[in-house]
């Protein structure tokens, strides 16, 4: 099952993560950031998979659940920053928070 | 095989171009959980069934329903309603059908190849990854317990409603400031 070369997984891998970055560097729109780092830990956990699938071994997918998880915990407090950053400054630019209070 | 795989990698570079050049959030949401799917074909033909089902779970079930919540929370008043009816325009999801249509194509020829289940060297079945999870990684697995407990806490704390608090602190401001005047 596994006949595809692991040079092809990780190459995939590879131009996810980089289309994901330049999201985050592109993107000012907040959600859109948050949507450009979900692709860069989904690009992140198939890496993981097809390194695991090359050897046949399970430590793979161990690894894709535990970024699995972290994904989870992070989009749920970025999502409440987003809601409590359009409440504050009524924008969903990303830029309008540059400032700090202290 | 190896098409399926090529075919699907096509699949999700191109939503993840999409993604990140869509103007509309939901259009980029669309094309985000097509991009999702097609790795979890990516992640079947990998050798890797339980992965591939935990993406369509997790990632393209529950993380995505999560970004809806939050872009249909920030939508608020009567300019939704025309933003809905523009959202449902076939311009916007003709292109995210597409794509799922060649990924149910994709489905529809590993269910005609006589199912998933072909025993081959190559797969790690989910029971192997059960027993690497509570063996030798069960650390790991307390620290992810213990990370999500954080991440709900500070959700939590993040979306309190601060509102009535700081209309209180206001009231007692204004108090104040009339007792100083008086």
């Amino acid at each position: 099952m596994s006949s595809i070369p692991m040079e092809y997984g990780l190459l995939l891998a590879g131009a996810l993560f980089a289309l994901g970055l330049i999201g985050v560097i592109v993107r000012r729109n907040i959600v859109f950031v948050l949507m450009s780092l979900e692709i860069m830990l989904n690009a992140a956990g198939l890496a993981f998979v097809t390194a695991g699938a090359k050897w046949a071994q399970a430590d793979g997918q161990v690894m894709y659940l535990f970024i699995l998880s972290m994904a989870a915990a992070e989009v749920a407090v970025g999502l409440a920053l987003v809601l409590k950053l359009y409440h504050q400054f009524r924008t969903l630019d990303a830029d309008a928070a540059s400032r700090m209070h202290g | 095989m190896n098409e399926v795989f090529y075919i699907a990698a096509a699949v999700a570079l191109i939503s993840t171009v999409m993604v990140i050049t869509r103007l509309n959030a939901i259009h980029a949401l669309l094309y985000l959980i097509v991009s999702l799917l097609a790795v979890a074909v990516i992640f079947f033909t990998l050798g890797a069934p339980f992965a591939a089902a935990l993406e369509v779970i997790t990632y393209a079930g529950a993380i995505m329903v999560l970004f809806v919540f939050a872009i249909m929370l920030l939508n608020l008043g009567p300019r939704s309603v025309a933003q809905e009816s523009q959202w449902l325009s076939r311009k916007a999801w003709i292109g995210p059908a597409i794509l799922a249509l060649v990924l149910i194509g994709e489905l529809a020829f590993f269910i005609a190849r006589g199912g998933g289940r072909t025993p081959s060297a190559g797969v790690v079945e989910p029971k192997q990854v059960g027993v690497a999870l509570f063996g030798p990684y069960l650390l790991g697995v307390e620290l992810a317990s213990l990370l999500l407990l954080a991440g709900m806490v500070g959700a939590y704390h993040l979306g309190r409603d601060w509102g009535v608090r700081e209309q209180e602190s206001n009231r007692a401001r204004e108090r104040k400031s009339e007792r100083a005047g008086e």
